[in-house]
């Protein structure tokens, strides 16, 4: 070369192992499912290359007898209860999250980083410590079950566990330190003189609530949203094991496509659009914040 | 006197319950990892039975070993990574495509671990890896990334160039200045983002449970298995050394956090 000493840049080989780990292990796998999902189905599990759309065909069409197709709600059925499953887990977080983090947020110091302690401790408790805890309470002869027997309530009740409502406690559960975090942190700057201010102009406390509190709570549960939707679409324990592996959610339809005998490519395709839908909501919100954030600059 | 009008009516017993339900299932699990009897929930005496029972299982013991050589072979070449990304990514001067490296970085934030995970399944069984271990720590190194990256940035960005300006105009080599000025100043952003790193790993089930291959177990991948065969006592007992650790674990990082954070 011309003369060039060889200078190795730390700006160029810093950010190799990085680049390097992610493309092989992230990167090049995701092109890979995408290829698979137009791929065909092996005889065996696997997968065979090719492209079809026969994959993606099948989350709404089912093939008759005579090979003529069948429009086929029970994949769909799946898709929107994850959706409709993961919007509630959010509203229900935000509802909890909102008083709580107000609460602490007009603690004194002390206190406040006490409480904020408090609310991450049980997250550090490992996810499937968390979601087996809950089958103690509510399963059959659960602490529930026994505690309503006890006081004479009932005589004998039907599993609490393996429906909606039980995977939806455990994801609210699992996911509501990634609601109080942001929200507290955007309420921490809330000045009290604000809310005094109110008083001073005649609010009531609902109405403080409603036009100070909440807006200054605002970006906080937007950022808190998307940390606690994004992972509910992808829940896995919470559907299997609260669930029942019945009342099935994406992740766990993806999970068994993958074993011995299973259908890769199918697997593959609902991969591709539950990260879809992923990208959707990331996308969303990277356009709702982004001239917000310009305009306070 | 006027009373306090930042104070809600029945907010404070709202917390209360709130906390009382963020922990009421630990306490659960905690309270019948005591119980003597075979049944979870009926209660006959106190026995400490059900831990010696857990600490003299040998598959629970090699699954935490398993977890254990994932976790800290991924956390020290996660944490590695993460340090040498952030020092480029926020010190950098003119870095080539800056904010896509800081995307790439952060990828396994933003896809759902399931898909990653049959991903890197469908690589592994292309390329035909087979050693179960290797497959694991390559996996736990990549989603542990990002989350001893975050801690290593944000210290960094809170931190004033001018100790390494310093040290840099008094001719010190810019290996010099990273180990005797920078990374003393960074390293409990490096230490927290390690402790993140660590947790994560020993706490993955989705991504261990689709790469899980006989003899390559982790802990909660032999945990999901014990308890689809029933709730026992003995897995309360389990379940309950595993809270402890955590716990501790989580204290001492949040300490150390702080203090590195007064110190400086």
């Amino acid at each position: 070369m011309s003369g060039a000493r060889f200078r190795p840049d730390f700006r160029l080989w810093g950010l190799l192992p990085a680049w390097v780990i992610m493309g092989f292990t992230l990167i090049l796998p995701i092109g890979i499912v995408v290829l698979v999902a137009f791929g065909t189905r092996g005889a065996y599990g696997g997968f065979g290359w090719g492209f079809s759309g026969a994959s993606f065909q099948q989350i709404l069409f089912q093939k008759g007898w005579t090979e003529e197709l069948e429009f086929n709600p029970q994949y769909l059925e799946i898709i929107a209860r994850t959706l409709w499953l993961a919007a509630l887990t959010t509203a229900i977080c935000a509802a909890l999250a909102t008083p709580v983090a107000y609460y602490i947020a007009c603690q004194p110091p002390k206190r406040r980083a006490a409480l904020v302690y408090l609310v991450t401790l049980p997250f550090w408790v490992s996810m499937i410590v968390r979601v087996y805890a809950w089958l103690i309470i509510l399963g059959n002869d659960g602490v529930i079950e026994k505690s309503l027997r006890a006081v004479g309530l009932v005589e004998d009740i039907d599993s609490l566990l393996f429906n909606n409502t039980a995977m939806l406690l455990g994801m609210v559960y699992s996911y509501i330190p990634l609601m109080i975090l942001p929200v507290f942190a955007s309420m921490e700057k809330l000045d009290g003189t604000l809310i005094e201010a109110s008083h001073d102009l005649y609010a009531n406390r609902w109405v403080t609530a409603r036009r100070v509190i909440l807006p200054l709570a605002r970006p906080g549960i937007v950022a808190g949203a998307v940390l606690v939707f994004v992972p509910c679409l992808g829940a896995v324990l919470e559907p299997i094991l609260l669930g029942g592996g019945k009342q099935m959610l994406m992740g766990n339809l993806i999970q068994t496509q993958f074993g011995g005998g299973r259908n890769w490519p199918f697997g593959a395709a609902v991969a591709v659009v539950l990260m879809a839908l992923v990208m959707l909501v990331l996308m969303i919100n990277a356009l709702r914040t982004r001239p917000a954030g310009e305009a306070a600059a | 006197m006027r009373q306090d009008v930042r104070r809600y009516p029945g907010l404070g017993l709202l917390v209360l319950l709130f906390f009382g339900w963020l922990y009421l299932p630990i306490a659960v699990v905690i309270g019948f990892s005591f119980n003597e009897n075979r049944l979870v929930s009926v209660w006959t005496g106190f026995s400490l039975k059900w831990y010696g029972a857990a600490l003299s299982n040998s598959a629970l013991v090699d699954a935490v070993r398993t977890s254990l050589t994932v976790a800290l072979i991924a956390t020290a070449l996660a944490t590695l990574t993460a340090l040498m990304a952030a020092l480029v990514l926020v010190r950098g001067r003119d870095v080539r495509a800056r904010r896509l490296s800081e995307v790439v970085v952060n990828l396994p934030l933003l896809l759902p671990e399931i898909v990653v995970a049959v991903a890197v399944l469908i690589l592994f069984s292309q390329i035909g890896l087979t050693n179960g271990l290797l497959k694991l720590i390559l996996a736990h190194t990549a989603f542990c990334i990002p989350f001893a990256f975050l801690p290593i940035r944000a210290r960094l960005q809170g931190m004033t160039p001018d100790f390494e300006e310093a040290a840099q105009d008094l001719y010190a080599s810019p290996w010099v200045v990273f180990r005797r000025v920078t990374l003393p100043l960074i390293l409990p952003g490096v230490f927290a983002g390690a402790m993140l790193a660590f947790v994560m790993s020993m706490d993955d089930f989705i991504t261990s449970n689709m790469l899980a291959s006989g003899g390559n177990t982790t802990l909660p991948v032999y945990i999901f298995g014990l308890i689809k065969q029933g709730t026992t006592p003995e897995l309360n007992a389990i379940s309950t050394l595993i809270i402890a650790a955590s716990l501790l674990l989580a204290t001492i990082a949040l300490s150390l956090t702080f203090r590195g954070r007064g110190k400086s």
